[in-house]
């Protein structure tokens, strides 16, 4: 018994209202027990599927058509109800992605890890909780007693997500399975996480099962990986034999469209998957990859079905996939990087933000309770350049959103100012600014679901902003938007579409092409690719830096993405709970000397490297709420490197490496290697 | 009448399911035949409005006689007959006539009140949800007193102040639903308005006028037609208490409530006269709240 | 939760005085017709004129009304101009043959449509789910009255097993609990096909969401998952709900009322408001909108109760 589950060529139909799709297409592999498996894909391609099929909790319509799935050598369809409750949570358990979700909001967390135990075999409610308060603890949970008795909404997302991993291994099942377990959690929380996994897994010896579309995350645990694309399994391996030696053509345009945080510099230029996973896809008798691939052969990938063949010399590592040599001739060729562009730092400053600071008051009006301020932004300084893009970087709540939104209008600033040529837009709120100004400066949003509105067709969207920010008429409108859909690379067909019928990706290019229709010298741009898929998100990525690149736009890119950064910016502003901690140059601050902030948030990010090992710091707690007042430094409450007891009296003075700036008590060394003296002379005034 | 407590959750529901998945746009015509197609019970319940809309466009052409000749030698016999299908009542009137002319009144009535309601109650709602503050808190709280009346005392006071007349009714009904229309409303704007297609119209400087009506009131469709159905079977029934009352349209007119309040003493004795018109007006809600039903589902899954 | 229930009951006094004095306005628009009406047809202009004076009605409206709402504070609410008692009196009667009605009612709907809605709820699209769908919707698109009519037909004319009127008096030849079967009857019908239908849709949600699943992960049996897990969180949206009802039921029974000839509280409204007997319209406002607006708090302060997310 030496494979706690097993998925012998499975096969899961969908039976609905479009007839049957195959939602997996001959899915084998197998985890021994205490074994980490990755399964990696993007969305849609039938990961979670993998998942309830384990726990034999389909939803549905969902069947298995074909194959078996064993747990623990017992073929799960062949369970009672009876037996199948006491493999799950016992011994099968599974950890989700939304945790919040996943917890029932109106029981305590004490009475929902109770159950489990109570469910399998203890009747002892005393046991129960001593075992729950137990786990509590094993999971880093401060004060594993007053927590029993919270309810969850009274917790932050890393402490839901750890209380979910605790009742998973309540029971000490054989094994664990992760669905996205850190999607929607900042980097830090994220790193703390997976570090507790790490370690809870040697602990227990519990073997998982690793879903995720994110390759960094499925690096750090997991010493198998399952590459899913459409519902077949497309490679599989020891994890470092297909990071290092991907077979598959996907798997290889997975890692190739990955920004990487190790990068040299700005610029190298991502190699994005051509086109989007459609529905027949999966139905393709041959590799349901070839109408994306750019190695397909008729012959050998269309007309007839593709097996698993060995990939390479390592043991198991296979690879669905008819051309494998060709294959891999082809893409040791492919190889080419653009040389690191360097930082112009005498680009001509666009934007110029002092002392920019925006607070909000809560409560107090009606409430009757006494006011409280959010201090969303303290104090930025910063300035955007024509030409360069400029990234704000910080995990959820640090502001950066305030910051953008302040800088568009959409929110007036509390104090401050952010000049624009003559104008402060500081000063002027959306509603307030000329014509001329508002075509200035438009913005590029995160969520491609919200960013257009699903009740007017692309060409109307791009249509009114012509309209009304450059006075066009109907005809003229029309030739502009056909156009601007050629500059974003989309089809002019897909102009009397509506929203929905577009995919992600298509739609943040319709949104790119709004910003873009007023010609505006100052793009601000919301975690633009953050809800895209890797090889679409890499295509975004290119698009915007050519756009830029050929029109001299400014760029401000708000991101909690370091790869994605290090990939894009110019320059890079860091923040933490309101206040800019860091500023420089992208090449300045991604080397040290680092604030502690930048140096954990550069430990944290995922790596898609298996042998990156553990992150050297990770940092406890969450950030504090914004409502305190601050006395010395934002980020003393969680930083590692905190010298005494200066970091909560005093503000930190600001330190400067030239043009590069970090504001930490630490007294830090000046930069092993000199940025251009050219830099030094356009240092901001102190 | 309990339409005033029954929106809140339900005004909760719509939103939700705006939210959920905008559905294919079609043609309006290949929209309404996919829905059709997809639920039997929307199916059954646009069956029944339509046979009633029929009834009451060509009331002139289809009702065997007129709805008020009285013949007062057919009560000896006032059953279903070949010649009466429906019987007659206690004045000797043919029922099936006086329905088909009641089901024009009740047709041209209740969407009248009902779309007045939906005018104010969609404007209020997108004010008082995109401006917010005092707005907001004015129209909410001037809403909230009016639903705090029971509705059914309410319409009495008006009726018994103003007297009854088809304006009257269309009047009480239209003030007294849209608060709720306007909660539905304000709840789809509050969600809307935060969206970045929003901050995008914004940013190019479009008027609050035109964000309220191209922007945010095309994404309340779903849920408003939805409730415009519930809301035109409750008004069906609100108008039938009114007749039952005896505070209706005046007379000779057939109105279905009317009817029953007039036959309802002589249940012993010819309980058809009461149970027909009983049976129409049901049949007319149940028409309206399938449809309801039915469309609701089908922007639930999609 | 102690200062929002002092918050909400000064709201509540302001909109009490809000409708009141509204009411008040709406009636005293053409004030002649009161001692007109007092005196009858016959009596001469000059007669009306100096009862007009008499009862004070030459005063701006300001002043009667704060005159009215003193004495309404008091306990005094005038006299019926119809049936010539004290308001007061006459609304106790009537209210307590209505909140006896109203009970019953309310103790055989809620439990029912809790049931029912819970066991169509817990299993989304299974046949019984659809049958209860489609009955409850039937059930609540069936008017007062025209249920009315089908049960009066088939329990009385046909069957004769019950009463066709409740007049809560026992001589009528029929016992007094009998005549409450009737009424029970059609509010039942028509109030609980709609708390069914707002049970089952709450329902379906919460056994649609992650915690629903992750229960059944942990090795839970669906009883215990439904009982355990689900049944709490489906009632938090219906419970405001399910309390509004009672609001129905005092104020809202006009026409069961009037089909049964029973003397209730809906039914005096109704008279009242056909005779212009503006004390008994007056009153009985401000006893149904009370209600209401007690149900609210009620059912603001239950939820808070149920959802731990919203406890202040
Ligand atoms: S089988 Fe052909 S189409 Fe498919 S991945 Fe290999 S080379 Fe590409
Ligand atoms: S000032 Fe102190 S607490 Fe703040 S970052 Fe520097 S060392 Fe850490």
């Amino acid at each position: 018994m030496a494979d706690v589950l097993v998925f012998d060529k499975v096969s899961i139909d969908y039976r609905g209202k479009a007839g049957v799709q195959r939602i997996l297409n001959d899915v084998s592999f197998s985890i021994p027990a205490g074994g980490s498996m990755g399964l990696v894909g993007e969305s849609g391609c039938g990961k979670s599927t993998v998942a309830l099929a384990a726990m034999r909790y389909l939803p549905r319509g969902m069947t298995v058509a074909e194959g078996r799935i064993s747990v623990e050598g017992r073929d799960t369809a062949g369970l009672s109800d009876a037996e199948l409750r006491r493999v799950r949570g016992n011994r099968v358990a599974m950890i989700y992605q939304d945790p919040m979700s996943s917890l029932n909001p109106v029981m305590t967390v004490g009475e929902q890890l109770m159950e489990v135990p109570l469910l399998h075999g203890v009747t002892d409610r005393a046991v129960a909780f001593q075992r729950a308060v137990a786990m509590l603890g094993e999971v880093r949970l401060p004060d594993a007693e007053a927590m029993m008795a919270r309810y969850p909404h009274q917790l932050s997302g890393g402490q839901q997500q750890r209380v979910v991993i605790a009742m998973a291994l309540m029971a000490e099942p054989a094994l664990l399975i992760m669905d996205e377990p850190t999607t929607g959690l900042d980097v830090t929380i994220e790193a703390a996480i997976l570090e507790l996994v790490r370690e809870l897994r040697s602990k227990f010896g519990a073997a998982i099962l690793f879903i995720s579309h994110n390759l960094g995350t499925v690096a750090r645990i997991c010493d198998r990986i399952g590459v899913l694309y459409a519902g077949r399994l497309v490679e599989t391996g020891d994890i470092r034999s297909v990071f290092h030696r991907p077979a598959h053509p996907y798997t290889h345009g997975l890692l190739s469209a990955l920004p990487r945080i190790d990068a040299r510099g700005k610029g190298a230029r991502l190699h994005p998957i051509e086109g989007t996973l459609a529905a027949a896809d999966r139905a393709r008798p041959g590799c349901a990859f070839s109408p994306r691939c750019p190695h397909m052969a008729p012959a050998e990938c269309v007309e007839r079905s593709v097996p698993m063949v060995p990939a390479s010399p390592a043991a198991d590592h296979l690879a669905r996939c008819a051309r494998l040599e060709a294959v891999r001739k082809a893409s040791q060729a492919a190889w080419r990087a653009r040389p690191p562009a360097e930082a112009e730092v005498d680009a001509p400053i666009l934007l110029d933000v002092r002392h920019l600071t925006k607070n909000y008051e809560l409560g107090g009006r009606f409430g009757g309770r006494a006011k409280r301020v959010v201090r969303a932004l303290s104090d930025a300084n910063f300035q955007a350049r024509a030409g360069q893009t400029l990234a704000i970087v910080g995990e959820s709540g640090c502001g950066k959103s305030t910051l953008a939104k302040t800088i568009s209008g959409l929110i007036p600033a509390s104090a401050g100012e952010a000049r624009l040529g003559d104008a402060d837009l500081a000063q002027l709120p959306v509603d307030k600014r000329p014509r001329d100004l508002r075509r200035r400066i438009q913005m590029v949003f995160q969520n491609p679901d919200s960013t257009l509105n699903p009740s007017h067709s692309v060409e109307f969207a791009l249509a009114r902003p012509l309209k009304v920010l450059r006075g066009m008429g109907s005809g003229e409108a029309k030739r502009e938007v056909a156009r601007l859909m050629e500059q974003v690379q989309l089809p002019p067909d897909l102009l009397r579409r509506m929203p929905h019928q577009l995919s992600g990706g298509q739609r943040q290019r319709v949104a790119i092409a709004r910003a873009l229709a007023g010609e505006p010298d100052l793009v601000v741009a919301d975690e633009p690719v953050s809800a895209l898929d890797v090889s679409v998100q890499a295509a975004i990525l290119n698009l915007l830096s050519d756009l830029l690149e050929r029109s001299h736009v400014g760029l401000i890119v708000i991101s909690h993405d370091l790869a994605l950064v290090r990939h894009m910016a110019d320059w890079v502003a860091v923040m933490y709970l309101g206040r800019i901690v860091e500023y420089g140059p992208a090449d300045a601050v991604f080397r040290p000397p680092y604030h502690p902030y930048t140096e954990a948030l550069l430990a944290a990010a995922p790596k898609p490297d298996p042998d990156a090992g553990a992150p050297t710091v990770v940092l406890g707690g969450a950030m504090p709420s914004s409502t305190q007042a601050i006395v010395g430094c934002p980020f003393a409450s969680r930083c590692p490197r905190k010298i005494g007891a200066i970091c909560d009296t005093e503000t930190p003075p600001v330190r400067r490496f030239g043009v590069h700036s970090i504001a930490c008590h630490i007294d830090l060394p000046p930069p092993a290697a000199g940025i251009r003296s050219q830099a030094d002379a356009a240092a901001p005034p102190p | 009448m309990t339409e005033a407590t029954r929106d809140i959750p339900a005004a909760a529901a719509y939103v939700e399911v705006a939210r959920a998945r905008p559905r294919i746009k079609l043609g309006a015509l290949a929209r309404v035949w996919n829905l059709l197609s997809y639920s039997p019970i929307a199916t059954v319940g646009a069956a029944i409005i339509l046979f009633w809309c029929v009834c009451a466009i060509f009331a002139p052409w289809v009702a065997p006689y007129p709805p008020n000749k009285i013949d007062s030698a057919l009560l000896a016999y006032p059953y279903p007959t070949s010649q009466h299908w429906l019987g007659v009542d206690h004045l000797g009137r043919d029922i099936a006539s006086r329905l088909i002319w009641g089901a024009r009144t009740v047709l041209i009535v209740a969407p009248i009140a009902v779309l007045t309601a939906a005018a104010l109650g969609t404007f209020l709602g997108l004010l008082s949800g995109y401006r917010g503050g005092a707005a907001d808190a004015v129209i909410m709280r001037v809403g909230d007193t009016l639903l705090a009346f029971p509705k059914i005392i309410l319409y009495l006071i008006i009726i018994a102040k103003f007297g009854a007349s088809a304006f009257n009714i269309v009047a009480v009904i239209g003030v007294t639903n849209a608060p709720i229309i306007a909660r539905i409303v304000r709840a789809v704007t509050l969600d809307v308005k935060n969206r970045d297609y929003v901050a995008a119209a914004r940013m190019r400087g479009e008027s609050p006028l035109y964000i309220m009506l191209v922007e945010i009131l095309p994404n309340a469709r779903g849920p408003l037609i939805v409730d415009l159905f519930l809301r035109l079977g409750y008004t069906t029934i609100a108008i039938g208490v009114l007749g039952f009352l005896g505070v209706g349209l005046p007379p000779p007119d057939p109105d279905w409530g009317g009817m029953i309040k007039e036959t309802y003493g002589m249940l012993f004795v010819w309980p058809h006269m009461t149970i027909i018109p009983s049976i129409a007006i049901s049949s007319l809600v149940i028409g309206c709240n399938f449809l309801a039903t039915g469309l609701r589902e089908s922007s639930v899954d999609g | 939760m102690l200062r929002y229930t002092a918050k909400q009951l000064a709201n509540m006094a302001i909109t009490l005085f809000a409708v009141s004095f509204l009411v008040f306005a709406l009636n005293e628009l053409s004030p002649g017709d009161v001692a007109r009406k007092l005196l009858g047809a016959y009596a001469t202009q000059s007669q009306v004129d100096i009862l007009y004076k008499e009862m004070g009605l030459d005063r701006p409206l300001i002043v009667r009304y704060l005159e009215y709402m003193g004495n309404a504070l008091a306990g005094d609410f005038g006299q019926s101009l119809v049936f010539r008692r004290p308001v007061s009196e006459l609304l106790f009667d009537r209210l307590g043959n209505t909140m006896i009605l109203a009970a019953i009612s309310f103790a055989v709907i809620v439990p029912l449509s809790m049931l029912l809605g819970v066991l169509a709820g817990m299993r989304e699209r299974s046949l019984f789910d659809r049958a209860i769908s489609v009955f409850s919707s039937i059930c609540a698109s069936i008017p007062e009255f025209a249920m009315g009519v089908f049960l009066l037909a088939i329990f009385v004319v046909w069957l004769g097993m019950l009463p066709g009127v409740s007049p809560l008096r026992a001589d009528s030849g029929w016992a007094v609990w009998m005549q409450f079967v009737l009424p029970v009857l059609v509010v039942t019908f028509y109030d609980a096909g709609y708390l069914i239908s707002m049970i089952r849709s709450s329902m379906v949600e919460v056994m649609r969401s992650a915690y629903i699943r992750t229960a059944t992960l942990k090795g839970m049996s669906f009883r215990g998952v439904v009982a355990k897990h689900a049944l709490r969180n489906a009632l938090i949206t219906p419970f405001t709900v399910i309390l509004l009802q009672l609001n129905y039921l005092v104020s809202g029974l006009v026409v069961v009322e009037t089909l049964f000839a029973y003397p209730g509280f809906g039914r005096l409204m109704l008279e009242a408001a056909l005779s212009k007997d503006i004390a008994v319209i007056e009153a009985g406002t401000l006893v149904a909108v009370s209600v209401t607006m007690l149900t609210q708090l009620f059912g603001d302060l239950g939820y808070m109760l149920l959802d731990p997310r919203i406890r202040v």
